[in-house]
Parts: structure tokens; sequence; C-alpha cells
């Protein structure tokens, strides 16, 4: 497992971002002064935006693995828009926007260019939201995966789209409202059974290494791009990003709902290798769903007069599904 | 002149930090202390989160912890054995698994010192004020202590042989040995305060007016122990539990017998009994009118009394002591909880009945003293603990408050800081108390959980530490992990949280010269700071508040 082994230190040795006490391998690189901000301050992300905040976790992630030689290629979206209003730029790492659909595509066309170069000290990120991975540039992220092509590209999730208005992708959970899934009717929200389960398709292209995250465990997720970075060929990483103006939330809670929606298990938190899961994060202290949903106008719903408790069983029971599936449970030795 | 652009750049690139994203603030995270439970709780007013902040560092932290610590409290070594740690009972890890172990890291750090041989000194001039102290107890030593430190001249009178009052005298050495005593009073003597031992001091106002002391603190304790009227037999053998424990110190140690009954269910009548019990008695029986809900004792006493064998009669009072034998009769609690008599008897095999009903003061040295006021054998004092007598102060078990050593060291520092102010004719300035850490202001997510392959060893460890000499103290690395599972509820750790969870890099760390308090190393940059307050919600510690912005 990537993910290092904790930290024996009683206090927030191995939670919080760093600790005056660890030594500095223990922390993260969010603790450091000398972290690259690859992400910079002024951007015009909405206040308590996680998407704003796991970008700059993993690319600066990234940045400490390559020695700072990361190129990125990003899709249309919230992260494009908020990040690079003309004349401005939140980036300080070589970075190209092109289209909505073809990240994956542009990142792989840089990664065979450096090839060309012979520069293979130069490392390529692909990234972009649930829309442009999911839904438009599906085929072009496929194909990359298919190719191996040296990428590793990464799904900052918050589960619709946003930047246009909170319109419904295929990575939106059921039963959640959006501009497009209105909550009316016998089947309120997002519908059941559809949209797209990304990091399992990314798996069953048998690529090198596909890990899931959350802007809620730094270390967790440091550790997982350090160890996507040991990797050459085609990676992927699928990070939950909440968004407090889509999910109707206060922007206060946006690492509460990630670390909510891992320990529901509605977000399962896994590492694969070549095409099979070889770890999981367990759940730490078991909640139900309920808790995570409350705090989410995109549910509020359900949570009417009477509550809608048959479609809140049923988004139980898909994290119970999870939590089998995926083993997230400490099993309790008998 | 300016460099030509690369092949196909035409424009310059700006940096989004031009863009002010501070003026979309409604609320804005501020820094904050909070008051933590355990210092709130403490009756010495002990920084207790603090002094665990600098022991959590291990190796030198050490002697900044107990420099921290003795700054409130002389007794640390004391402390750590016999304080019945109000401080546990208020700790927030209470409520996320079990109690820091304060006490046991206390006694480490004051053992620490006893070995090491750190000492304090006077760094203020001499005031050329003379205070006398009545009693070497915990109080009497505390403010000579302080007082001393404040630059006063201070000379200690005790009626005993050895310094220590309560401390020698009440508390069994199985919980407090001897020579941590006189090591932790070495240390206050060391500060130039004369001691005066075999002195008693009969007439209080004697000292002001013919001896031209400045100010005079009297904390002469209680110890005289309470009589009840138990009828008896003449060869019924009665004795006091203060008395007991007193001659314990002696050199012939009291003949209790083979089987010891002990009236009385406060910390005293656990403290006979279980003495009785390392004296040889086969049966030690504490005999109580009420339940063992409804004893004073600690629950752990109690615990630990069972434990080596003391056995409880609840419900029970003695009707008539006889030579050898004791008449009890049965107790009922009536609806208002008191007890009231069955008229049912039953006999206990008893060689001795020891009295542990309370204690008293012996006053004698106020007599005739205008202004003070004596109500239920107790001295009446002000806030300032100033009796009605002008440059009279009295604390600890005489005047109203709980009796227990650290109430009296409490009391020992109050005096000092209220006699030193009104030796240089002001009053005594503290500053408005913050407001409490409660376990809501926590974000309990970051603590880690113990270990459980860990917990058998700390709960071994908290046994030890309040349970005594026979066993040794915490060890370092114990010491270490007890301290470090402190929450610092309410204060910043420079857990870098904050620093790392802002999605608008709006939290600046500082280097080592900008810090204003150890562990406050950051900063808001309120020029980008969106008021998301992502860092105050993920504050581990709730050490960051969200104010409403006034525009």
């Amino acid at each position: 497992m990537a993910s290092r082994p904790p930290v024996k230190f009683f206090q927030v040795g191995s939670f919080a971002a760093g600790n005056r006490l660890l030594s500095e391998d223990d922390r993260t690189v969010q603790s450091g002064r000398d972290r690259s901000n690859a992400l910079t301050k002024g951007h015009r992300a909405c206040q308590g935006c996680g998407e704003a905040l796991g970008a700059r976790y993993v690319l600066d992630a990234a940045m400490r693995a390559t020695q700072g030689r990361l190129v990125a290629a990003n899709a249309t979206g919230c992260l494009e828009v908020f990040s690079t209003p003309y004349p401005e730029s939140s980036w300080r790492l070589p970075w190209l926007h092109s289209l909505f659909g073809n990240a994956p595509a542009v990142a792989a066309g840089m990664a065979a260019a450096l090839r060309a170069k012979g520069r293979t000290d130069v490392r390529v990120i692909g990234q972009g939201g649930d829309g442009g991975t999911l839904d438009i540039g599906f085929a072009c992220l496929s194909g990359m995966f298919e190719r191996g092509d040296d990428v590793l590209y990464v799904c900052y999730d918050n589960e619709a789209y946003m930047n246009t208005g909170v319109q419904r992708s295929g990575a939106t959970p059921p039963a959640a409202r959006t501009a497009t899934t209105k909550p009316v009717g016998e089947e309120p929200g997002a519908a059941f059974g559809q949209g797209k389960n990304a990091p399992l398709i990314a798996m069953a292209h048998e690529i090198p290494y596909v890990a899931t995250a959350t802007v809620a465990e730094l270390h967790d997720l440091e550790a997982k791009v350090e160890r996507a970075m040991s990797f050459r060929g085609a990676r992927y990483l699928h990070v939950l990003v909440p968004c407090p103006l889509g999910w109707g939330a206060r922007a206060a809670d946006t690492i509460r709902l990630a670390r909510l929606a891992k320990e529901t298990g509605l977000f399962p938190m896994f590492e694969a290798e070549g095409g099979e899961v070889v770890a999981v994060s367990k759940i730490r202290r078991p909640v139900p769903v309920e808790e995570y949903l409350r705090l989410q106008r995109r549910f509020a719903h359900l949570f009417g007069d009477p509550p809608r408790t048959d479609v809140i069983e049923r988004l139980q029971a898909v994290a119970d599904r999870n939590i089998r599936r995926f083993g997230l449970v400490e099993e309790v030795a008998a | 002149m300016k460099e030509p652009k690369p092949f196909a750049i035409t424009l310059d690139v700006g940096s989004s930090l031009a863009n002010k994203t501070g003026s979309w603030r409604t609320e804005r995270p501020v820094y904050r202390d909070l008051l933590p439970p355990c210092n709130h709780a403490c009756p010495a007013g002990e920084n207790i989160q603090g002094w665990l902040y600098e022991a959590e560092e291990g190796g030198e932290g050490y002697e900044r912890a107990w420099r921290n610590l003795v700054e409130d409290n002389p007794f640390p070594a004391i402390m750590g054995r016999v304080c019945y740690h109000p401080c546990e009972t208020a700790c927030n890890r209470g409520q996320l698994d079990s109690a820091v172990g304060i006490t046991s890291v206390e006694r480490f750090l004051g053992d620490e010192a006893i070995a090491k041989g750190w000492q304090v000194s006077v760094d203020v001039p001499p005031s050329g004020k003379r205070v006398l102290v009545v009693g070497a107890g915990p109080s009497g030593l505390s403010a000579a202590y302080h007082l001393a430190r404040l630059g006063h001249h201070v000379v200690v009178r005790d009626a005993e042989d050895e310094a220590g009052g309560m401390m020698r005298y009440g508390i069994p050495r199985y919980r407090l040995p001897w020579e941590i005593l006189d090591a932790e009073i070495a240390r206050i003597v060391s500060l130039g305060v004369t001691l005066e031992l075999g002195t008693k001091v009969t007439d209080a106002r004697a000292a002001l007016e013919t001896e031209s002391f400045d100010a005079v603190f009297l904390a002469v304790g209680a110890h005289i122990g309470k009589r009840a009227y138990v009828p008896a037999g003449e060869a019924a053998r009665i004795l006091d539990a203060v008395t007991v424990l007193h001659d314990m110190e002696g050199a012939e140690q009291p003949l209790l017998g083979r089987r010891v009954a002990v009236y009385g269910g406060g910390n005293t009548a656990m403290d006979v009994a279980r003495t009785a019990t390392r004296l040889g008695a086969e049966e030690a029986v504490v005999v109580y009118r009420r339940t063992r809900e409804r004893m004073p004792a600690h629950a752990f006493e109690v615990e630990e009394a069972e434990q080596e064998g003391v056995r409880m009669k609840w419900l029970s009072t003695v009707a008539h002591a006889d030579a050898g034998v004791l008449t009890l009769e049965r107790m009922a609690l009536d609806e208002n909880g008191f007890p009231q008599p069955t008229g049912e008897l039953e006999t206990l095999e008893a060689d001795a009945l020891v009295l542990a009903l309370g204690q008293e003061s012996d006053l004698a040295l106020l007599e005739g003293v205008p202004g003070i006021e004596v109500e239920d054998t107790v001295v009446r004092v002000g806030p300032d603990l100033m009796t009605g007598h002008p440059g009279i102060f009295a604390g600890g078990d005489m005047v109203p408050a709980e009796r227990t050593v650290t109430v009296a060291v409490g009391h020992g520092k109050k005096a000092a800081r209220h006699i030193d102010a009104w030796l240089r004719g002001g009053a005594c300035q503290t500053g408005a108390k913050h407001a409490q850490a409660g376990f809501a202001a926590l974000n309990t997510w970051y603590y880690s959980d113990a270990p459980r392959s860990l917990q058998p060893i700390l709960e071994l460890a908290r046994r030890r530490s309040t349970f005594e000499e026979v066993v040794g103290g915490l060890d370092e690395g114990t010491a270490l992990f007890e301290a470090r599972r402190c929450l610092s509820c309410g204060n910043c750790f420079s857990c870098d949280n904050c620093f790392g969870v802002c999605p608008d890099n709006a939290v600046l760390k500082l280097d080592e010269a900008g810090r204003e308090t150890a562990g406050r190393g950051y900063a808001i940059d309120y020029d980008f700071c969106k008021g998301c307050g992502i860092c105050a919600a993920e504050c581990p510690s709730g050490a960051i508040e969200m104010r409403p912005e006034t525009i």
C-alpha cells in the first residue's frame, strides 16, 4: 500500500497537515513553507472550493515528486475558468488549456513530444472536472489509457457541471438535485442506476495505477500522488472535491463532507495496480449516510414532511454495498 | 528594452496575485486562546495545557515544562502523587477515549527535577518587606515560595519538628514518601526562606505589632480530630484518625491490633484503613452511616482500598464500643437521603475503633485579635484571603474551602499575590479569564486513537501513578506518550492544519522570529482570505474563530 503506515504519535501525527514534533519526512507537502503553491492565491474559485484545494494538494505533491519538472494540460471547467481569467493566471507551472473534451489527448501529445525531445525527466499531468473527464473527454481518456501514454490523469470530481450552473454529469449521485434533475415526482433528483464509476472503468484498462482520494485525507492523497508518479505509463487519480455552491453546503463544511463521504462508505478510497485492488482505506468512524446527506441542500427534498426514508434507505444500500465490496470496515477478530 | 517573447507568445502573463479576493469576505478567521478545562479545574491554577505542550517535546522540553509548572506550584513531585486531579475529571479527552494522565506526567516531571537538581531562583530585587507564615503545610510553604520569589523576606514557623504539615503528618507514606517531600521543601528553603520549626505561634497579632512583620499569612491547617460521642466500655480502644496518621511518622508506630474498625466515610477514613492493613491488621473495616454513593471519599480511593482488602459496612453506626467488639446499628435512608436508625443491631469484632469524622483547626492564636470572624470553626476571609484584621491573611484548611493539598497550594499562591499587592500598596490585578474550550470546540477527527496494543501499558501507568511507591513512577517513554495525548484544547499547538487546508493559500506560516507566542506560528493573509471558515472548522483544537466583518 502506498499510504504510509500511521505515525505512532498520539496527538495528530497521522491526520493533521503537520506537527512541530514530527520529522520533516512525516509531514505533508502542504505543511511546508516551501510547497510550490502550483495554484496560487487570487484565484476566483468560490469560498470553500474543494477543487481549488484538491488541485493544489495534487500538484504540489506531484511537483515535489518530480523536483518541479512538471507540465499540465487542463480541460475546460471550473478549474480552468476560475484560475485563468485574462490576463491573470494562478498557475505556477507550465499549464495548457485547449478544449473541454480533449485534455487527455493534449496531455498524451505533450508526453509524446517530451519523449521525442528526449526529456524523460519532465512529467505530464492531465486534469479536469468530472464533466470533462467522465462525459465529454471520456473517449480521449480511454484512448490515453489504452495506449499507455506516460500521463497521470487527475479527475477532480464534484459530481456535476458546476461551472455552467450545476447540471447533472455522469458522476452525479442518485437522488441529488441538479438544474437538470429536479427534486420532483416519485423518483426525485438524479436516477438510481445511471452514471459511471470512472475508477473501476480505468481499472478495466489494466493500467499501472488507479486510486481514489478525497481532500479530507491529505497524508493519504499525497502518498497516492507520490505512488502514481513512481510509475511510467497511464495512471488515473480520482479525487472527490465537494462543491459548496453545487451541493448547497456551508463553505466551511467542504472537508467535513469529503470526510463523511468516505466514512459513510459512499465514496470508497482504494488503490489498484494493474487492474487489481491492492489497498483500501478502512472506515475509521462509521456513520449512516443521513449524516452526510443532511448537510447538503441538494438532498434536502429527502428530509421534507414526510421524509423520503425509502430513498435514504436506497442510498444507504449503495454505501453498504461499497463497504462489502471493498471491505471498508475493519474485521474484528472473533 | 523588453526581452523579445518566445515564438507564438504575444501576451504578458499576469498573476492572479493582482486579484485581492479578501474583499469577498463577510467573516474573518481570528486565532484565539481558550481556557482548557484542565486549567479551569486546577485548584492550584496551573497552566496544564501549557506545560504539557512543552513536555510533548521530550528531552529539553521536560525542563521547560517543569519551569512552567513551578511558576504556579512549587510541588510537582508531591502533586503528581497526592492530587485528586480535578483536571483529569474535566479533561476533554475523557469524552474521546480516556482522560490524559496529567498527574502521572506531573509526577514524572517532579521526579526528573529532583533527580537532575533543577532549581528556581529569585529574579527580583529584595522588597525589604518581612512576612511571617504560620504553618509549614502545603498552603504555608506555597505562600512562602511565591512571596520569596516576589522579593520578600519570609519566615515560616511551625509547631512540629519537621516541615510539611498534613503532607507529612496526614498523608500516609505509601502515597507520599518523605524523601520527595524533603526534596521539594529544600528547594523552597534554598530561596532564602527561613524555617523555624518546633515554634508554635500563639498570638498572630504579636507578630505584626511586636515583631514588626509587615504581613502575616496563617495556614495552621486542621489537625484536631472531631470527636463524636460513642458510648463505650472502659476497656474499649478508641483513637482518632489524625493522631493515628500523625504517629505513623514518629519513631513508634501506633498499635491498632489485628482487627481495626474505622468510623467515617471520607478520604481520611480510607487512608487509615489502608494504613492499618499495612501495619499488619488482618481485617480493616470502614463503618459509614450512609451509602457508597454518598461517601465523601473519592471513588478511586474506595476502589483502591477495596483492592487491598478493606471491607466496607454501609448504613451502619457505632452504637457501643467494648473491648474487642463493637455494636453496630443498621441505618436506613429516609426520603431526604438522611440516615435514620432502624433499631437493628449487630456486632463487629474489632480491637480498635478509629474515628475519622473530620478535623478542626486550632484557632487559639487568633483569640482577641480584632476584626477576626470565625464561623463553623473556620476563619472568614475576603476574596483576597485577608481576614477582617488588616495585614493578616489566611488560607488552606482553616478557611472555608475544600480541604485538599491542591486547594491549599492554590491558596498559598493566591495569598502571596494579594499580600504582595497589599505590601506594595496596590490591588492584585488578574487578567480576565478566557472563554472555556468545551468538547464541541474541537475537531476530534484529527486526534489519533491510542493504539489498542498500548492500552494495557497505559492503564498500568495510570495505576502506578495514583497508587504508590510499592511500584515505581512512569518511565520516560510512557510519560511522553501521556503528554502527547493532550488535545491542547483551545490553544494552537502548531499542527499546520490551517496552513494546509486553506483553498486560497491565505494562511501564512511565520518563521521563528515572527511568532508572538509559543505555538502561534501562523497569520491570516486578509488580502486573500475569502472567509470560507475551513481553517476554523478543521482546527483540531478550536483555536480559530470566525468573526463577522464590520462593513
